[in-house]
Formats: C-alpha cells, structure tokens, sequence
C-alpha cells in the first residue's frame, strides 16, 4: 500500500506539470468553471476556446492516455489518467465538451467499427475538430432505456430513422451521434434494437434546446424525421444493438462520477468564513457533525476511486462496483447546497454573483444539482444496479421482457 | 500508486478466514455469549500459535516483527468473525501504549510475554457514563501509589496489567502503567451490551503505578494512542459489517413471501445497496488509515479519525439492518444477527462515540487548513 509515484509515474507528472504550466488556463480564486468564465454566444465560445486547448492536448499526447498508440494515445494504463486529471484540476478544466466522444462514443467505435471508420474519426474527436453526442433516452425511455420507439426501418442498403430522443447532452454543437433504434418492434423489447452512428447534418434532424431548472440549456430533444443512414454505419448486428449499448454504458461509468459543483472543500471553506447567531458556524456542533459526515463520504468516494484504479492498474476490468461514486456523490452535491444556504441563513436566497459566496456556486448546484441524480443511471437505478450486478441479488419481476415489443401496455407519461 | 494490501498480505487473509471460520465459528462464539468464560481461552491459544499476537511487535520484543498493514488484515478477520479475545485491548491499546512511549525496561517486561499470549493487557480509561476527558479524570497516582475507580475495562477482569489514564496530584493527567496481580486492584466483572467480549469495573486502591515511558506525554499520547487504535478497530468493524451484509445477502436470497424472493424486492434490494455503500466507503477510509498507520504519517490525525467515524456508522448500518432483513427471526437470541448489533454498539463506543470523533476530525481538518 502506497500513494506514492513511481519512478515512471513521477516522470509522467513532472511532463504533465510542465505542458500544463505552459498551456493549460489558470483559475482565478473564486470558484470557477470553463463554463462561467466562457458563457459567451450562448456556450460557443466556451466551445470554440475548449477546441483550442483539446488540439493542443492532443498533440502533446494527454487527450486520450489510455488509447492505443496506433489512435493518438499512449496505450497507458489507467492511473495515469488519473494522475493526469490530479494535476489539471488545478487549472481551469474544459469538461464537458468532449467526454461522451472519447469517453463513450470512441470506445464503442473501436469494438464494433471498421479500421476504415476508426481512422475517419478517432483522430479528429481526439483533437476536438468533431466533437460527439449519444442519441440514446427517449420520451418513453429513460431508466427504461430498452423501452425505446424511435423506428430504424431497412430501405435497400439504407435505414430510415423516424423518431425523438431526448436528454442528449451537447446535441446542439454535436458533429456526429451515436444512436439506438428499434428495428424490429415485432421482437422482444431487448432484441429488437440496433445501433447505429451518424453525422448531425444529416437531413431530417432537428435539435431543440432544452432549458434546465438552473436556466442553463446542456441537453436537447432531437426530432427525426426519414433520416437516411447507409448500412455501412450500422455497429454489430441487426437486433443487436442491446449488447452495443451496453459496452457504451458500461464506459460511461468511468467518465462520469466526479462532482464538478461545490464540494467538502468549499462547503468546510464557508463554515469558516460565516458567522450564526452563536458564534462562528465551524465552531456550531451541528455544523461540524455534518461536515464530518460529507467529509467522510468525500473521502471514501475519492479513495473507492484509488482501489479501482488500482485494480485496472492490475489488468482487471471495471466492473459495476463504480456505481457507487456517482450514488454517492450526486445526492451529496444537493446537500451540500442546501446546507451551504442554511449556514448563510435569509441571505442564502440570493443568486446574485457579486454578492452570494463562491459567486453563487452553491445557489446554482442547488438548481443544478437534482440532475446529478437522474443523468446517467438515477439514484435508483444504480442502486438496481448494485443489487444486482454487485450483490448477484435477483433481478425485478419483468412482465415486459418476453412479450413482443408493440404489445407492450403503454401509459399516457 | 497501489491503494491496495499485496499478495502476501492477501494470502494472510485468506490463511486468517480459513482458522477462524473452524475456531471462532457461530458455535464457539456462543459458549462465550452463553457460558461464564469471559473469553475463548483455547481460540487465544491458537492465535498465540499461530503468530498473530505478535505480528506488529518488533523482534527484539519477541513479536514478528511485521507490520501494520498485517494486523489490519487480521483485525478485519477477527472482527468479521466475532473472535470472542482479548485481542483489541492488548494488541491495539496495551501493546500500542508500550510501543508508543513505553521505557525499553517496560517493553521488555510485557511484549515479550504479549507476543507469547501469555499476558493480557488492557487500557483503563473511562470513569463511568460520561465522557473522559483530561480535565476530569478523577483517578490519581500520589508517590507512585494510584486510587480511582475505573468503568467499563475492557477485558479489564482477565487482563495481567493496564495502561491506566490518571491525573497527577499536580492535575497533570497521562498514562500510567499498573500490574493488576499486585495489591490494591479490586476488579468485579460488568456485564454490558455485548456479553462475547468481557468487561470489568477495576477500583484502584492505593496500587502501584509508573509512568508510561518518561511520563511526559500526557494527554496528548492518549490522543495518539487512539488514534493508532481507531484504524485497527475500523478494520474490525469493517470485517463485521461485511459479514452482516453477507447475512442479509444469503437470507434475502433464501426467504420467499409472496410468491418470491424478498431479495427481489427493491425495498430490500435497495437497502443492501445502501449497506453495500457504506461498507465501501468505510473500507476505502479504513485503507488510508491503514496506509497512514504503516507509514506514521502526518495525515493519520485525520485519516484515523474519519476511518473510525466511517466504520462505526457502516457497521451499525449493517448490523440494524441485517436485522430488519431478516424480520421476526432476527430479533430471536437463536439467530446470530445480534451478536453483530451487540459487537457494531461495543465497537462504536469503545474508543469514544462517533459524535465525538466527527467533532475531533473537524478539529484536526481546521488545524490542518
């Protein structure tokens, strides 16, 4: 058991401190996202400047670590992503822009697309020059991703896609998509699906933003309407596209999981600058008692995430286990905004950046933060999740699963 | 990085299930919940033989001289098999005080005989149901002779001596080391919570007592020595609470009602999740514990405070809900889903209650910002 750097590691630190020190933005004090600093046009400017830094990333060899050499990575193994990310936390990040991509999209291109495909595109995501979306929950499916009705019908050697997703993060400056359609709604509702990937130009697709309860807009419905894709993009089988999506998601719980609003730091930083009617709130026991609380769930969260990283270090895979960073750290967000504005008492409401701590950080992962609890697997969900893929308990009652799929009841929601 | 214990550790832990699932099974730990034996003599002996009580103390003391990670290995075993001994208050608190400030004349009167189990010691420290603390530490040691009254002692009945917490008559309060066979200990067993581990009320009469070590670390080296405890308990309880969920785990998968497994059940599902978190995330804080405990860093302050606080509320977690899981039969004496909420309550309050710890480790993060 040890936490310190090897003699490779220490070496691949210094190379990271000193690329980022000569590239990298730094944050100002207050707490800052790239989003923030770069709200302009309506989020492009943030988009255009994390282009920039993503092509210079990729260049120095730091976008992708753990890809193979033969696609602009370094074929590293997983700590060293994670060393990685130590060190640009310091900086101001670009996230959000292009995690689903290489995150999630690039992986599953690299399991079931061709060399000829893989060479189009994984160079220029990597880059940033084409940043990807996942066309994936719909109206009618969500937790119940399986449930999905957008129709991919075979035309010749094309499919015709008619439909809405929705949910899709980034579908507004997405350059491609990877996509999950029912191809047979005469099959069961899991074998009836197949996975696709297209261009966002294509015709007959219509994005609309959504706005969240914080105002921002990150998602999009996006609207179908005889979308045309070739055969050739089609990613396994006909009715396979279950098994696909899977591999998909199964890569998304390693990118996502990291709490990006206020954390222990910053709600133990306000205890210590605020004062209640008794005194300062750090020196309140309530207040402290909570503070351990969210300390020690921070801790385990950021130490289970050592463990793992340990054991891919070792070769093993990543199994469902990482669930439990995200099931933890998405309700602990809320709380930790909530408890923020209690400690500032009447005052908590304001909104106002000049004047509410942290420029209203805590306000707005209020807003934000129910979302942490429903993107990518919800609260409870994961817990199904860990129930069954951890714990081997069983799985729900399905009434749904060997039915064909049009036969399924339907609600009016 | 390795966040992780190594192969050999690894196969300790496997060698450590193995004895204890044959010499501390339900069974054995029974006699001791059921009988007058404030201990299981035979299981201490069989530790002795195997080389556990002595694996963190350093050869020249007769230990093995190996090093914290082992015991926390063990500690985790022990605990998850509710091995009724004296092993936590000789190994992690009497054992713990010599090594952390003991004279090499005090080392070499006890390990030795620790290492051999041939001596059992334990930390007299609470003076009743309040909180100790070194303002009121009522227990004195006047010209080498120490009064008081101590309560509760863990394994305080069978121990040979204590590392005792008493105030100088200048008000100075700090460890004191006391042979219990001498003259002036009167020690009555007390019957708590949790009967598989045994508990005494010692009054000091006028008994002999040195200072531990130099006798100038005073409060502060209790502070140090719980500390150092709280990893090795957390690992217990972290043993303990993974063994309730596997409980519930085995039981919701056996029970049926309505028509199905309750394990199908999301409400039941749901609540292993939950113990399932907790558990991990105990685990995880226990290992930076650990980590920080083999290394004497300067981060164990904080990483044993947030262990203990972790492990203490994981394991009550499990060990209530196991309970629930389990309904009507897990609140009947024959089922063994109390001895672990019995075990969760005594190891949570054993070196001072989580609230306590959750104020000392905000205490320790303000004196570290």
């Amino acid at each position: 058991m040890d936490f310190d750097d090897t003699r490779e590691e220490a070496e691949f630190r210094k190379e990271v401190r000193q690329w980022l020190a000569a590239n990298a933005e730094p944050k100002s004090g207050a707490f800052e996202t790239w989003q923030s600093r770069y709200p302009g046009r309506d989020g492009y400017e943030g988009l255009e400047r994390a282009k920039e830094f993503q092509a210079k990333k990729a260049d120095a060899g730091f976008a992708a670590l753990h890809w193979p050499v033969e696609w602009g990575g370094r074929a590293l193994p997983p700590i060293y992503q994670v060393i990685y990310s130590q060190e640009e936390t310091k900086y101001l990040v670009a996230r959000g822009y292009f995690e689903i991509g290489l995150g999630m999209c690039m992986p599953t291109l690299f399991a079931f697309g061709t060399e000829e495909q893989k060479r189009r595109h994984a160079p220029v995501a990597l880059r940033g020059q084409e940043v990807w979306c996942q066309l994936f929950s719909e109206p009618g499916a969500g937790s119940d991703l399986a449930g999905l009705r957008t129709r991919a019908q075979k035309n010749g050697d094309e499919w015709v896609i008619n439909g809405q997703k929705i949910w899709t993060s980034g579908a507004h400056w997405a350059d491609w998509a990877i996509l999950v359609a029912r191809s047979d709604p005469k099959a069961a509702k899991h074998k009836g699906l197949t996975f696709f990937f297209l261009s966002m130009k294509t015709p007959g697709i219509e994005t609309r933003r959504i706005k969240q309860i914080s105002g921002a807009s990150h998602f999009n419905e996006v609207y179908f309407t005889d979308v045309r894709i070739p055969d050739s993009q089609r990613l396994g089988a006909v009715g396979a596209g279950w098994g696909v999506a899977i591999t998909t998601l199964m890569n998304e719980r390693l990118t996502s999981g990291d709490l990006r609003g206020p954390d222990f730091e910053e709600i133990f930083g306000l205890a210590r600058s605020v004062g209640l009617e008794d005194g300062p709130a750090i020196k309140n026991s309530a207040v402290r008692e909570r503070l351990a609380d969210i300390y020690v769930k921070t801790q385990g969260v950021r130490l289970t995430r050592f463990r793992t990283m340990t054991a891919l270090s070792r070769g093993e895979t990543p199994g469902p286990e990482n669930s439990i960073g995200k099931l933890v750290n998405a309700p602990k967000a809320q709380e930790i905004a909530s408890f923020a504005m209690d400690l500032l008492d009447m005052g908590g409401v304001v909104m106002d950046k000049d004047t509410a701590p942290l420029r209203a950080a805590f306000q707005e992962s209020l807003l934000s933060s129910p979302g942490g609890r429903i993107a990518a697997g919800t609260d409870e969900i994961l817990r199904n999740i860990i129930a069954e893929r951890v714990l081997g308990l069983p799985q729900d009652v399905r009434v749904d699963r060997d039915l064909p799929f049009d036969q399924l009841p339907t609600g009016a929601r | 990085m390795n966040f992780d214990f190594s192969p050999d550790q690894r196969s300790l832990r496997e060698q450590a299930r193995k004895f204890l699932t044959e010499q501390s099974s339900s069974v054995r730990v029974r006699r001791i919940l059921d009988g007058a034996a404030p201990y299981d003599a035979e299981l201490w002996r069989g530790m002795g033989e195997m080389g556990w009580i002595g694996t963190a103390i350093p050869e020249p003391y007769g230990g093995a001289g190996f090093g914290y990670l082992e015991l926390c290995v063990l500690a985790e075993e022990l605990g998850r098999s509710l091995a009724p001994t004296p092993f936590a208050s000789t190994i992690y608190l009497a054992a713990e005080a010599l090594l952390l400030a003991g004279t090499d004349a005090q080392k070499k009167r006890w390990l030795p005989r620790i290492a051999q189990a041939e001596a059992i010691g334990c930390l007299a420290l609470a003076e009743g149901a309040h909180v100790a603390t070194a303002d009121n530490i009522a227990t004195r040691v006047t010209g080498g002779r120490i009064s008081g009254t101590k309560l509760p002692v863990m394994d305080g009945d069978v121990a040979d001596f204590a590392v005792v917490a008493a105030a100088e008559s200048s008000g100075h309060a700090g460890l004191f080391l006391v042979d219990l066979k001498g003259a002036g200990v009167t020690r009555t067993s007390v019957s708590t919570v949790d009967p598989t581990r045994s508990h005494a009320r010692i009054v000091f009469d006028g008994a002999a007592a040195e200072p531990l070590g130099a006798g100038d670390g005073g409060w502060p080296l209790v502070e140090r020595l719980l500390d150092r405890a709280a990893v090795l308990v957390a690992f217990e309880q972290v043993g303990g609470a993974q063994a309730a969920l596997d409980m519930a785990r085995e039981y919701a998968l056996g029970r049926f009602a309505f028509g199905r497994q309750i394990a199908s059940f999301q409400a039941i599902k749901h609540k292993l999740a939950d113990m399932y978190v907790g558990v991990e995330l105990a685990r995880s804080n226990a290992y930076y514990g650990a980590w920080a405990l083999s290394k004497d860093a300067k981060e164990l302050p904080v990483a044993a405070a947030a262990a203990r606080v972790a492990a203490s509320e994981a394991y009550y977690q499990a060990a209530k809900e196991n309970i629930q899981v389990h309904g009507g039969m897990g609140f009947t004496w024959e089922f063994d889903c109390h001895l672990h909420y019995r075990r969760a309550k005594l190891t949570g309050l054993m070196l001072g209650s989580t609230r306590r710890w959750k104020d000392l480790l905000i205490a320790r993060l303000e004196a570290a910002a």
